[in-house]
């Protein structure tokens, strides 16, 4: 009998462990000291490590915001390679306090597997990447062809509804990332690479003939790509959508990297005011310190700063802003009033 | 009888439990046992408890839900508008054909490799030994990684087929061309091979939601038929050759029976062969054996072969020497020594463990993940489990049936083993 309650005293200590785990995100990743942020196994400009190890690039931007918001200090961050079929399982499992790993939002993420998008950061569409020399100018044409995959992502699903959607053929190619795909498409094993066109924007810069490669005017698919926190601890998921909309928020107000600390002693703009922590407490009232959205700024620079460092027109990416303007300039990127 | 009754009941205490050594066995086992099913319990609880906390429910209907993705080598007929369900019978299929040749051509080439390493040809020898050890000794996701490698980095692009208009009239021919006058073409896909067709279709019929496809059933009878008759023509000579002393000449009815029904019902059905021929981006028509398949079986036939060749090596060193002495007595060459004295006994020692040599032939086909074949591994246990998000059903389910082939194998590989096992009567 005794060791049936002492089972049980396990049993339930764990359960409760498990529950508390779910709930304070914040004070694990305080207790530890760092922020563990699970990333792209390499995708040049949006996460992957550099040639000495550090890792850079759009996602790896926003993680590294979210770390000087919680400890004023950028570099507290740990990132977790991870690919398209590791990753939510790493997030559930608690392996990683965060994803901003390219990832759509889609309805069956959010319920079946318990996830919460908090933001979208990246509004993208799927594409089709071939070699010039292929003579296929749209992705119509491709009847017929071999298609190189990532598995475990929405693509996998886009392609199959688009092929059959136009009534013609394909073989597909299942790989597990990135680099498997480029090294498959460059072999010529399969004739076309699908995947958001940023990210087959990103592939083409990294390959050493970029010129001899065609992105397919063709998007056929919504790819809403965001950071994505587990379901139920609400705290942790308002703390990374706000970093996210205090660097939007950034861009609309004309606050950089290089201006924020002038701007935060120098203004007159009330909502600056309280971004900035100069008033109110909004910072910590969501549980991080009141000046944590400016360090958040100061450290990495705002929304459009981030862009155009990594992936914007003049990087080897070379995106234009697109659908990812602020709503001011026509296009989506638009956060609520910080109130 | 006076002493034994005299002889005090002695009652039972609660404490002999431990201390009386009759009961102290049973006592242990009691506690062990009810020990293990808390511990099986608290796991159980702690999965439930752990579920209940993602939000997620333990529930096997996502099976019968449209799959939505496409798979490139299907040999049951399968769409992205099929189930789950359906992708796992793929997968299933996709593990069972590989698993099946594997386990042939190990065998196989094992036997050769495994008797040749004692042949008494020091050079045969030698390289039987440094093949062994090669394939034994280095892990076989490697093996795997190499031959894929090897076949879609050497061989040419389907468009290194083509032949423009402006290359006929330079006079130029296409950087490749197709092999076995003009039937099959490897390319750096995968390698592409005539399919049979038939005229006359013998349609299908359905047995118990089982589609069967009645042109190879027929073929199946035919051949099984042809293959009796063939066998009652020599046991009628074999009764002669005892009863007279002189064998009758067979082979030429032999030939006949075996081929002859296979031809007529091929040419019945106007069996031909449709050759793959380059259209659009890809050959189109015949069949396309995917490269990701080629290399996982050549992987792990080489691979396992060199486990099997040892195990068949131990088992002819296992038999007496005096067994081949007495049979070099009687005259015997050495070929039919082996054939006929030394290998027969041999396998008594060989098929136990070569049982779990094929266990882990069947279930090393899952490495094939590394190479994107598409077996249970990679539409249920990968993109079936991704998609879905059901890790926990999706891996119970593929652990029941690698269990379930597994213990078929060992199960039928047990019935033969008792069939070659010594007879006492």
């Amino acid at each position: 009998m005794k060791k049936s309650v002492f089972l049980g005293v396990v049993a339930a200590t764990t359960m409760v462990a498990g529950a508390a785990a779910a709930q304070a995100t914040l004070e694990s990743v305080k207790a530890r000291g760092e922020l563990i942020c699970g990333s792209n196994t390499g995708l040049t400009g949006f996460g992957a490590p550099d040639a000495s190890g550090n890792w850079a690039g759009f996602d790896v931007d926003l993680c590294r915001a979210v770390a000087a918001a919680i400890f004023g200090d950028a570099t507290k961050v740990k990132f977790v390679p991870t690919t398209g079929e590791t990753r939510f399982t790493a997030l559930q499992s608690g392996e990683v306090d965060l994803l901003v790993r390219n990832s759509t939002w889609t309805v069956s993420r959010d319920s079946e597997l318990a996830l919460d998008f908090v933001a979208v950061n990246y509004y993208d569409g799927q594409g089709f990447m071939v070699k010039k020399d292929l003579g296929v100018s749209s992705a119509k044409e491709l009847d017929g062809a071999t298609v190189c995959i990532q598995t475990g992502t929405t693509t996998e699903l886009n392609l199959a509804d688009f092929f059959k959607q136009n009534n013609i053929s394909y073989q597909p190619v299942t790989v597990a990332d990135d680099s498997e795909a480029q090294r498959q498409y460059l072999a010529g094993a399969c004739d076309a690479y699908t995947t958001d066109a940023s990210g087959l924007a990103a592939s083409r810069a990294t390959m050493p003939d970029a010129e001899n490669h065609i992105i397919l005017p063709e998007i056929i698919s919504k790819e809403p790509l965001g950071p994505v926190v587990r379901h139920g601890d609400n705290n942790w998921g308002d703390i990374v959508r706000w970093t996210y909309y205090a660097l939007l928020i950034a861009e609309e107000k004309g606050i950089t990297k290089a201006n924020v600390a002038e701007v935060a002693t120098s203004t007159a703009d009330e909502e600056v005011k309280r971004l900035l922590g100069v008033s109110g407490d909004m910072g910590a009232k969501i549980g991080l310190p009141n000046d944590g959205f400016k360090n958040a700024i100061a450290a990495v620079g705002n929304y459009g700063e981030i862009f155009a460092a990594n992936i914007g027109e003049g990087t080897s990416i070379n995106l234009a802003r697109g659908l990812n303007a602020l709503w001011t300039q026509g296009g989506l990127q638009y956060a609520p009033p910080f109130r | 009888m006076a002493v034994a009754s005299d002889v005090p009941k002695e009652s039972f205490r609660l404490s002999m439990l431990i201390y009386d050594t009759r009961y102290r066995s049973i006592t242990i086992q009691i506690f062990v046992l009810i020990l293990f099913g808390l511990f099986l319990a608290w796991l159980l609880n702690n999965t439930a408890q752990n579920l209940a906390t993602r939000g997620k429910e333990f529930n096997f209907g996502f099976l019968w839900q449209r799959a939505g993705y496409d798979i490139g080598q299907a040999i049951v007929p399968y769409t992205n508008d099929s189930n789950h369900f359906r992708a796992l019978l793929v997968g299933l299929v996709n593990t069972l054909v590989v698993a099946i040749l594997g386990c042939i051509f190990a065998t196989i080439l094992g036997v050769i490799i495994g008797v040749l390493r004692l042949s008494k040809n020091w050079l045969v020898g030698r390289l039987m030994t440094v093949y062994v050890e090669m394939f034994r000794n280095v892990p076989l996701l490697l093996w795997i990684l190499l031959s894929y490698v090897i076949l879609s980095e050497t061989t040419p692009q389907p468009r290194d087929f083509r032949l423009t208009d402006e290359m006929a009239a330079a006079g130029e021919v296409p950087a490749a061309s197709m092999m076995f006058w003009d039937s099959v073409a490897v390319t750096n896909r995968g390698t592409n091979i005539p399919s049979p067709l038939f005229d006359v279709s013998l349609g299908s019929v359905n047995v118990l939601g089982l589609t069967l496809n009645l042109t190879i059933l027929a073929y199946i009878a035919v051949i099984a038929g042809s293959v009796w008759i063939n066998q009652r023509i020599l046991a009628s000579a074999r009764a002669r050759q005892e009863a007279t002393g002189d064998r009758p000449v067979t082979w030429w009815k032999s030939i006949l029976v075996l081929f002859g029904p296979v031809v007529a019902l091929s040419l019945a059905l106007g069996l031909h062969l449709e050759i793959p021929e380059l259209r659009g981006f890809n050959f189109q028509g015949g069949i396309l054996v995917a490269h990701s398949f080629t290399a996982l079986l050549i992987a792990l036939t080489l691979y396992t072969a060199a486990f099997i060749a040892e195990i068949v090596r131990a088992g002819i060193l296992a038999i007496s020497r005096g067994q081949s002495e007495a049979a070099f007595a009687l005259g015997l060459r050495p070929g039919r020594t082996m054939n006929l004295i030394i290998l027969p006994q041999a396998l008594r020692v060989i098929i136990p463990p070569l049982i779990s040599q094929y266990l882990n032939l069947t279930k090393n086909t899952s490495l094939g993940i590394a190479v994107s074949y598409l077996d249970l591994r990679g539409t249920l246990g990968g993109i079936t489990l991704n998609q879905t998000g059901r890790e926990l059903e999706c891996m119970l389910l593929m652990m029941l049936i690698y269990l379930t082939i597994s213990l078929i194998i060992s199960s039928l590989m047990n019935l033969y083993n008792r069939s070659v096992q010594i007879k006492v009567r």
